[in-house]
This record gives structure tokens, C-alpha cells and sequence, in this order.
């Protein structure tokens, strides 16, 4: 972290641990949820948004002075919606199959709650620069809950991981199939994505007891 | 008429925008801590999504699909504006509630006290924009039918916040595991709810419809079965070409020697 000073630095590694925007803030849950049946789609809608955060609040940050705060939420909407077009062309051109698995969640990008309030939160008040760190880092943490929540729902429910069948294959019976395993279908269908959620919540609260919220 | 009914009842039930689509969660879980916000924050929904999904099912219809803009002459036939529907949609939703907000405030204040600092957070709630993307991706044919798409969505999401809002008040009584407290268990009771949502699911492919719907099925098997039942076909359909082939060499065989 040698460029970075220790202040910039916490704002990429904070959101990835004890200010987590799923776990800890709430936001951007509803595309967490939907999409994670597959590592795959978890990974690409990790970058999507990557991207669209980082870009995001470098404008919004750029644009700060000159937006009156009465039609910012408009202004805001527009930045990340030209921005969501964009990520929208690109996977339909370049991966047309998955952007067919994401269907509207690519879209629904634009109201995910984790970039409005990171503009609201950070980029209305501070420098490009900060707010670029900032954006990445909580699209990282972000991010990380996706892939780890993705990882378990395709490795359980159906035996792979990126496609490649880790476990064995179920037909023919070898690997783990051999010993009687099976593939808990359960996994796939919408509802286990929030107990998983609710699983990582518990796991690290109860490593952090500081984070436990009253009742 | 039959058509209205059931996509009523399917949008309410089956795919319930909480616990089909996980839409609106972010203000789900934030305002459902008492029955009385949660009550507000629900009827706004069901107003704001009533009205936005069938304006932008005419914007949908009249400038952005594959050849809308015929209607402006036969040299604008060609054009299809479809990857403007995010820019487009998400203006008239925050318009929309804009404007919501001045004449509810106007023509009845006792209603915007109890909606008022609602409508602004509604902007940014997922249910909203996700209802006009799945009215554009449903391919919903009438302005009546988006309408009642718009109100029965609305309705199902109020019926979800409404429960998890009543469970939560109750279950400050209970001992929860301290880790578990608030969010957690929240997130936890409402995956038990949409495992119980699942079971709506029978509600209209039983009894009568399922006969032709296994036809349906039965008749496109290899173009859209994805993966591995795809897959599987396929080994399948090798297998008995080898089989067959098989079955004929030595026939030939034998025919060549005698």
C-alpha cells in the first residue's frame, strides 16, 4: 500500500469486513439474492458493478459543486442508468448467453441501493480521488458476499463450480457420487440464497460481538 | 377477463415480487420494524407501481420496441431504441413520484403525512423499476393487463412487508441467538416464507391447465432444454446410432459373404 496512505486505504478494506454493505449497511441486497445461483453470474455481476461504482462516483464526486441538492437524486439516476447502458451493450455483445441468465438484474444495477447511498454518502462530499477508493471498495465487499454466496449455492446445488463438476459426475456415479452423495437441488431455488445470507450474518457477528444489534 | 384474474392472482402469489424476485428488498427490511410504517410504505408502492407500469408500457409500446416508432411513418419502421428503456423508465419513475408527491400534498394532506416521507425513497426501491423491466420482458400485450400487472405486484410486496413487519414486532419477545439478532433472523424467517410462497406455485398449473402444458413440452424438447438434460439427450440419441449402427454392420457383413 505503499501510493496509498493509511486513510485511503481503510476506505477499500472497511466495506470488506466490519462495514460490509450487505452484511452490515443492507443495501444492494435484492440482486445478491437473485442472481448467485451460479459462481458464474455472481462474478459478472461483482465486476458490473465494480465498474459502475467506481465510475460512478468519480462524476457524481466531479459533478459535486454544480448539482443543486433539490434534482440530485434525478441527477444521480442518470449517471448510473448511462452507466448501466453501457455494461447492458457490452455483455450483450460480448457474453449474450449470461446476459440472458441476468435478464433484468443488469438493469436493476441502477436501483441498487449500495451506489445511491455511496453517492448520497461519500461522493456529494469528497474528492474524485477518495471517492473512487471508496466506490471500489464497497463494491469489493460487495462483491465478496456475491461470490461467497454464489460459491456455496452452485458447489451444494449442483455439484459445480464455474461449470466444471468439482464433485464428480452425478450420472455416472464417481467422486463423491460414488459414496451416495447427491446434490441438494434445494440450494438453487430462491429462498436458501437468504438463509445462506442470514448464515454469513451469524457467522460474523458472532466472530465480532461488537457488531450484534439490539433487539 | 379470465387472463385478468390470473395474472392477478399470479403476481400476488406465485411471483410474489419479495419472495420470487427478492425486488425491494433494501426497503423491506429497512422500514418493516412496525406494522404502522411498514402499512404506509406498502400502500405507496401500490400506488406509485400502479401508475408507472402502465406509462411505461406505452412509452415501451409507442418509442422504444423493435419497430414502435412506425406510427410516425413508414421511414421510421427500422428503428429500435429498446437500450434506452433503463434511462427512460428510471426518468419517468423518479418524475413520477415527483409529481405524486406535489398533488397528493396539495389535494390531501392527511394522505401525504402518512405517505410523505415515503414517496421520496421510493425512487430508488427495486420493486418499482423491476416491475416496468419485467412488464418489458414479460411481453405484456394491453395497457389494461400492465395495469393490474403494476396493482397486483404492488399488492403482493404490501402483503409481504405487512407480514414480516407483524413477525418482527412479535419476535422482540422471543430469545433469539444474539448473533442473529435483527438482521439476521430477519433474513433467515423470510426465506421460511418464501419456501411457503414456493407452494402457490401449483395454484394455476393444476387440475385442467396441466394437460396442455406437458403437450407444450412434450413437442419442443431438443431446441430450448437447457443443459444437462440436453446433455443428456444428446448421449442418448448417440448411443442408439451406435447402436443401430452396430446392429447393421454385421448384417452387412454377413451379406457381403454370402
Amino acid at each position: 500500500m505503499g501510493i496509498l496512505s493509511k486513510k485511503d486505504a481503510a476506505l477499500i478494506l472497511d466495506p470488506l469486513a466490519d462495514n460490509n454493505p450487505i452484511t452490515i449497511q443492507v443495501l444492494g441486497i435484492c440482486s445478491a439474492l437473485a442472481i448467485t445461483a451460479e459462481l458464474e453470474a455472481s462474478i459478472v455481476m461483482a465486476v458490473s458493478v465494480l465498474f459502475v461504482m467506481g465510475m460512478g462516483n468519480v462524476v457524481i464526486s466531479l459533478m459535486r459543486n454544480i448539482i443543486p441538492s433539490k434534482i440530485r437524486i434525478i441527477v444521480q439516476l442518470v449517471v448510473v442508468a448511462t452507466l448501466v447502458i453501457v455494461v447492458d451493450q457490452v455483455l450483450k455483445a460480448f457474453a449474450y448467453e449470461l446476459s440472458k441468465t441476468l435478464s433484468v438484474f443488469v438493469g436493476l444495477i441502477i436501483t441498487n441501493c449500495i451506489i445511491m447511498g455511496r453517492f448520497e454518502a461519500f461522493a456529494l462530499a469528497n474528492g474524485p480521488k477518495r471517492s473512487f477508493l471508496d466506490g471500489i471498495g464497497n463494491a469489493a465487499g460487495y462483491g465478496f458476499i456475491l461470490v461467497v454466496i454464489g460459491f456455496f449455492r452452485e458447489l451444494l446445488g449442483s455439484g459445480t463450480l464455474l461449470g466444471i463438476k468439482v464433485l464428480g459426475d452425478p450420472i455416472e456415479k464417481t467422486g463423491l457420487y460414488a459414496f451416495g452423495y447427491e446434490n441438494n437441488g434445494f440450494m438453487l431455488l430462491s429462498p436458501m440464497a437468504l438463509i445462506v445470507v442470514g448464515l454469513i450474518i451469524w457467522v460474523q457477528r458472532s466472530r465480532n460481538p461488537a457488531l450484534i444489534e439490539e433487539n | 377477463m379470465l387472463e385478468h384474474i390470473e395474472l392477478f392472482f399470479k403476481s400476488i402469489f406465485i411471483d410474489n415480487m419479495v419472495f420470487a424476485t427478492f425486488l425491494g428488498m433494501c426497503s423491506y427490511l429497512a422500514v418493516s420494524k412496525k406494522v404502522t410504517t411498514a402499512v404506509g410504505l406498502g400502500a405507496a408502492v401500490i400506488f406509485v407501481l400502479a401508475v408507472t407500469v402502465p406509462m411505461n408500457w406505452l412509452l415501451d409500446q409507442y418509442l422504444l420496441r423493435d419497430g414502435a416508432l412506425a406510427w410516425l411513418g413508414p421511414e421510421y419502421a427500422d428503428y429500435n431504441l429498446s437500450f434506452l428503456s433503463f434511462i427512460l423508465f428510471i426518468a419517468t419513475i423518479a418524475t413520477m413520484v415527483q409529481l405524486v408527491e406535489i398533488v397528493v400534498e396539495k389535494f390531501s394532506p392527511s394522505l401525504y403525512n402518512s405517505l410523505g416521507i415515503f414517496l421520496p425513497l421510493i425512487a430508488v426501491n427495486c420493486a418499482i423499476l423491476g416491475g416496468s423491466l419485467f412488464m418489458q420482458s414479460r411481453d405484456i400485450q394491453t395497457l389494461g393487463l400492465a395495469f393490474n400487472y403494476g396493482l397486483s405486484s404492488g399488492i403482493g410486496w404490501f402483503l409481504a412487508i405487512l407480514a414480516i413487519a407483524a413477525i418482527r414486532e412479535k419476535i422482540r419477545y422471543s430469545n433469539v441467538p444474539a448473533p442473529l439478532r435483527g438482521l439476521g433472523i430477519t433474513f433467515i424467517i423470510t426465506g421460511l416464507m418464501a419456501i411457503g410462497f414456493m407452494s402457490f406455485g401449483g395454484m394455476l398449473t393444476g387440475g385442467d391447465e396441466a394437460v396442455p402444458q406437458e403437450e407444450v413440452v412434450a413437442v419442443v424438447p431438443t431446441q430450448e432444454v437447457s443443459g444437462l438434460t440436453a446433455d443428456a439427450a444428446q448421449q442418448d440419441l448417440s448411443q442408439n446410432e451406435n447402436e443401430t449402427v452396430q446392429e447393421d454392420s454385421p448384417a452387412t457383413d454377413n451379406q457381403i459373404n454370402e
